[in-house]
């Protein structure tokens, strides 16, 4: 299988008052097609950075330093994110990667409809399938008898235009008129019906009735289906999702759940999932990457991570998870603040196997196993 | 009398008869109520001391409300709240309650023990011995006051040390959650939030209380985090005698540390059992459902589908019958008529279902 | 407690304070505008402190703020002309730095005078509305329900009042004093603190360590004053400072209507600047005579700058919670 992403030596640095921090320090990923890549971190260790680092999001004082990000958007084409001009990201961005976040209503425009948001994204990048289904409905009217056929015909040729040039400037002119701007209610409406389908594969009850409502109308659950809904509205091939359902109740999460492994086969995308959480990990994902201040420390295939884990502080994680019965098993100490990392490999000062060469030496990943990288000094 | 407690009654602590918590909604020009959110809508059941009773649920279940309505926080809508009572006055309300005679020793016997309705100077005396630990710690501590302040400020309004005194108490329950006297002068925004929460356990213990209802303590931090302080839980509990409430959605966390485990859904409690007798054998559909759907770290045990479809009711219009009702695969004509009844169908084991009784 | 047990315990307290305003000088000296705003107040709070330095009174045993007279001549002379007054060369004045006005008063005595009393002006506007405000806002935002509607009824009634009219009432019925024309400024100008301390309490309100203070049994007063008050105060604050400068422009726009409540002649930049009125009617008059008025009015202009910008420095430094970005 190849490679749909693959980051190399990723470094962002934040510019903060109180100091640099070195948020991600060299990171090494890659995404097959297909794949569900869970990405497990505690807060602070860079999973949600890295996955906005993708898509060149990272919110100043942000800055990524260095690194290399290649993205093989079709057959023959693999971009490098980190080189590429506003605007071509801009036509990447929803159409072949897109992203979900944690707080579903945080990301909804509050004074928009949700349909009026759904239709945006596809108006911005389907635009020409539309056209073609709008010339499709002229016609059928055309067939009718009608008093009509005047505007009908006039109708048909300002869409042929917008087929064979949909940046003239004759149709720009046109749209900003406000009574002939009324030619574009019919694109308008077959976005609407579009809207609806995607509404229905999210199996949301009652998608018309949905559309038409605002965010603040929506619960927890809807609202991330909508928003799931605007992301997989172009069918995107990678699905960078950030933490979807931490804020959601354990049944809208199992709920939520399902219904990406459903999309994600219909659909066909790749999905890079991002979580604390090692039980959906074990749910959903196909590979895990787990990450501490900043770096990948280990990335196996999720069943050779949960069986056999060779990094301390995966060894670590799983053995906090708490278990009935017995005592809780804790991680001594506290996340590193990264204005001051440790020196050499960040989890030393509280890893219980640290060696004289962790404290000054970083490790570097390698292949401990088929498919099983490790970056410790320990191998 | 609550029922939940008939094998108990020698250790109970704190006894909850159909309590209810509604808020109003005002509407209309005149903002007369049209309606009510119904939170807490008839719960009754009695929690033993020195156990750890986990309350889990869904967000708008009631349980976050249950707990403030019990120490006080609120003013309840209706029910009655009984805390650490003697046993022969115990009886006594509960026969004066079944005969509905002589209602005015009733009324005298509860001004005198129903914290539901206590006011002024009693209820101050009544917040020495209930206490709450909040979710957020950011949020939960007053950022314009030192640490010393923060711990010591119970102390001082409750009027129970002075000077010299206080600074020794304060002290002492600081180095019991694990922070140091270099820590007093400090802002809380100037410690990570695992120490905000232990300072807020502080500020909580610091007046020894009898009873304390721990709000999600574990939700906003780390997990590695989560673990240091589940410990310091289950210390300072045999070390103060202390009686929780554990208030969570996260199952997994409550499984461990509770004794017993109540699951809400819209306003009432739906089944109430020992824990690991919940967690193994769950008897009511909803609690079923919730089980089923924990992730669960272990790749080789995925789920096939999710198990419970539908949202959670608005709590402003509950569904007539079983609350439940509409959204439970099992639902008979019954249940969509009648509520069910939370009874004892096994040895402590309670159940509000159609199905089980 | 030993008095070195005592001295520990105070430095101790102090730490913390110490620690939070070193960060607070650091987020001054970055910002130049603060630099320039602290600034100007220095040299205004100077001149204010040293005025019987830098132009002492000349007459003994009249009140310092009534500019002395060299001269009886009609018009103006302009900056440099050189002291007549034997009483006056005495104490030290050689020449009118700033020139005199038509009365023969000193620009210059009158400009540096002017500061302490401009700082009296503010500080006693501000301060007592600032109370009432506080006072009104805090039961109005805690309570809610009808002490709230009835308060802020009663605050919207005021704002309505125009301001210049009410001075005017006042001064005529009261007397035309300073402390009436304060009085009357007061009186307007509370509501609008009412009004932002009562938002910040609805907002701060909510907070669950106010509730957590409440759990643990403190009585109102001691949750709004202690709990509330110190994190809802800042944009007051922010506020406050900004209008000590307002609070000067009013007193001279009201000096230059004649209401102001000022003797002419009185060490009031506002009242300087009215009194040469005369010499603003354009023409020859308004280039010859220029300093008459310009002087005053680069000295407001300056003080209100001060003011302004110190309170947008306030707004960047003084909160300990949003400073951290």
């Amino acid at each position: 299988m190849k490679n749909l992403l693959n980051i190399e030596d990723l470094k962002v640095n934040f510019y903060t008052y109180e100091g640099i921090v070195e948020a991600i320090d060299g990171v090494n990923l890659n995404l097959k097609e297909g794949e569900t890549l869970g990405l497990v971190g505690e807060t602070g260790c860079g999973k949600s950075v890295t996955s906005l680092s993708v898509l060149v999001l990272v919110p100043t004082p942000g800055k990524i330093e260095s690194g290399k990000i290649s993205f093989e958007k079709s057959e023959k084409e693999s971009l490098n994110l980190l080189q590429q001009g506003e605007s071509a990201l801009r036509s990447i961005r929803g159409k072949d990667i897109s992203m979900i976040f944690q707080e579903p209503r945080a990301y909804l425009n509050p004074v928009y409809t949700v349909q009026d948001q759904i239709s945006e994204v596809l108006l911005h990048h389907s635009k020409k399938e539309l056209t073609e289904k709008a010339l499709e409905e002229i016609e059928k009217d055309l067939s009718k008898k009608s008093l009509k056929h005047f505007f009908y015909k006039l109708e048909r040729k300002l869409y042929r235009k917008m087929l064979e040039k949909p940046n003239s400037l004759s149709l720009k002119i046109l749209s900003k008129i406000p009574i002939v701007r009324r030619y574009e209610r019919r694109l308008k409406k077959e976005s609407k019906k579009e809207v609806v389908r995607i509404l229905k594969e999210m199996k949301i009850a009652d998608p018309q009735r949905v559309a038409e409502m605002y965010p603040h109308e929506l619960s927890g659950g809807m609202a991330q289906r909508v928003v799931i809904a605007m992301a997989l509205g172009c069918n995107p091939e990678l699905l960078l999702a950030d933490e979807p359902t931490t804020n959601l109740d354990v049944t809208v999460q199992a709920q939520i759940l399902e219904l990406i492994r459903e999309l994600k086969g219909k659909f066909g995308s790749s999905v890079l999932y991002v979580t604390h959480d090692l039980g959906v990990v074990a749910e959903l994902c196909d590979r895990v990457a787990v990450m501490y201040a900043g770096s990948v420390c280990e990335l196996a295939d999720v069943m050779d991570l949960f069986r056999r884990p060779l990094h301390p502080y995966t060894i670590a994680l799983l053995e906090s998870i708490p278990r009935p019965g017995k005592e809780f098993k804790t991680i001594e100490g506290e996340v590193p603040s990264l204005i001051n990392p440790p020196k050499g490999c960040r989890f030393n000062p509280r890893c219980t196997k640290a060696m004289e060469i962790c404290l000054k030496e970083k490790p570097r990943m390698i292949e401990v196993e088929k498919e099983h990288y490790v970056m410790c000094h320990l191998h | 009398m609550s029922l939940t407690l008939r094998k108990f009654s020698m250790s109970t602590l704190i006894e909850v008869e159909e309590l209810k918590k509604y808020f109003p909604i005002t509407g209309g020009v005149f903002k007369r109520k049209t309606a009510d959110v119904r939170a807490v809508d008839g719960v009754s059941i009695g929690i033993v001391k020195g156990e750890c009773f986990g309350l889990v649920g869904e967000s708008g279940c009631g349980k976050t409300t249950f707990g403030k309505t019990l120490i006080r926080l609120y003013k309840p809508t209706a029910g009655s709240i009984y805390f650490n009572i003697p046993t022969n006055v115990r009886e006594e309300i509960q026969k004066l309650r079944n005969s509905s005679q002589d209602s005015s020793r009733l009324k005298k016997l509860r001004k005198q023990h129903d914290l539901s309705i206590f006011k002024g100077k009693k209820l101050k005396r009544l917040r020495r011995k209930m206490q709450i630990v909040y979710q957020d710690p950011t949020t939960s501590l007053n950022p314009r006051m030192l640490v010393k302040d923060i711990v010591g400020e119970p102390l001082k309004v409750q009027g129970l040390t002075r000077g010299a005194e206080r600074r020794k108490r304060v002290l002492e329950i600081l180095n019991k959650v694990g922070l140091t006297e270099r820590h007093l002068y400090r802002y809380p925004h100037e410690f990570s939030g695992g120490q905000r929460q232990r300072i807020a356990i502080a500020r909580a213990l610091v007046v020894l209380p009898e009873f304390v209802v721990l709000d999600e303590p574990t939700s906003s931090v780390d997990v590695s985090v989560r673990a240091q302080l589940l410990n310091l839980f289950q210390d300072l509990r045999k070390d103060l005698g202390l009686t929780y409430m554990f208030v969570s959605h996260d199952l997994s966390v409550v499984e461990c540390i509770s004794d017993r485990v109540g699951v809400m859904y819209l306003g009432k409690v739906v089944e109430l059992a020992p824990t690991m007798e919940l967690y193994r054998e769950p008897l009511h559909p909803y609690a079923q459902a919730l089980f089923a759907s924990i992730p669960i770290p272990d790749p080789t045990k995925r789920k096939r589908r999710a198990p419970l479809k539908g949202e959670v009711p608005s709590p402003i219009n509950p569904p007539r019958g079983c609350r439940f009702s509409p959204r439970c695969e099992k639902a008979i004509d019954i249940c969509r008529r009648e509520e069910p009844r939370l009874i004892d169908v096994r040895n402590g084991h309670f159940v509000a279902c159609h199905l089980i009784s | 407690m030993k008095i070195r047990d005592r001295l520990r315990e105070f430095k101790a307290g102090m730490a913390p304070t110490i620690r939070e305003s070193r960060v607070m000088l650091l987020r001054i000296k970055k910002s130049p505008l603060s630099i320039l705003g602290v600034s100007i107040l220095i040299f205004f709070g100077l001149l204010a402190v040293l005025a019987p330095v830098l132009a002492p009174p000349p007459f003994k045993g009249q009140d310092p703020w009534r500019i002395p007279k060299d001269g009886w001549m009609p018009t103006p002379r302009p900056p440099g002309t050189a002291v007549t007054e034997p009483v006056m060369v005495k104490a030290g004045y050689t020449t009118h730095i700033f020139g005199t006005a038509q009365d023969q008063t000193d620009i210059f005595y009158g400009c540096i005078w002017g500061a302490s009393l401009a700082f009296r002006e503010g500080f006693q506007v501000v301060g007592v509305a600032l109370i009432i405000g506080l006072v009104t806002g805090c039961l109005a935002g805690y309570y809610g329900g009808i002490i709230d509607e009835l308060l802020m009824r009663f605050t919207d009634i005021i704002f309505a009042f125009p301001a210049l009219i009410l001075a005017m009432a006042l001064v005529t019925a009261l007397g035309k004093t300073l402390d009436n024309v304060m009085l009357a400024l007061i009186l307007v100008w509370w509501p609008s603190y009412t009004r932002v301390i009562r938002g910040e309490i609805l907002r701060v309100k909510q907070e669950d360590y106010v509730e957590a203070a409440k759990a643990v049994g403190c009585s109102d007063l001691r949750v709004i004053v202690r709990h509330i008050l110190p994190n809802a105060i800042y944009p007051v604050l922010i506020v406050a400072s900004l209008d000590i400068g307002a609070v000067v422009l009013s007193v001279a726009a009201l000096s230059f209507l004649g209401i102001s409540g000022v003797p002419a002649g009185y060490a009031d930049w506002g009242q300087m600047i009215s009194y040469a009125q005369a010499w603003i009617a354009g023409g020859a008059t308004l280039t010859k005579y220029w300093y008459v008025f310009t002087i005053p009015g680069i000295f407001i202009f300056t003080f209100v700058l001060g003011w302004n910008l110190l309170g947008d420095a306030f707004r960047d430094i003084l909160d300990p919670t949003i400073r951290r970005r």
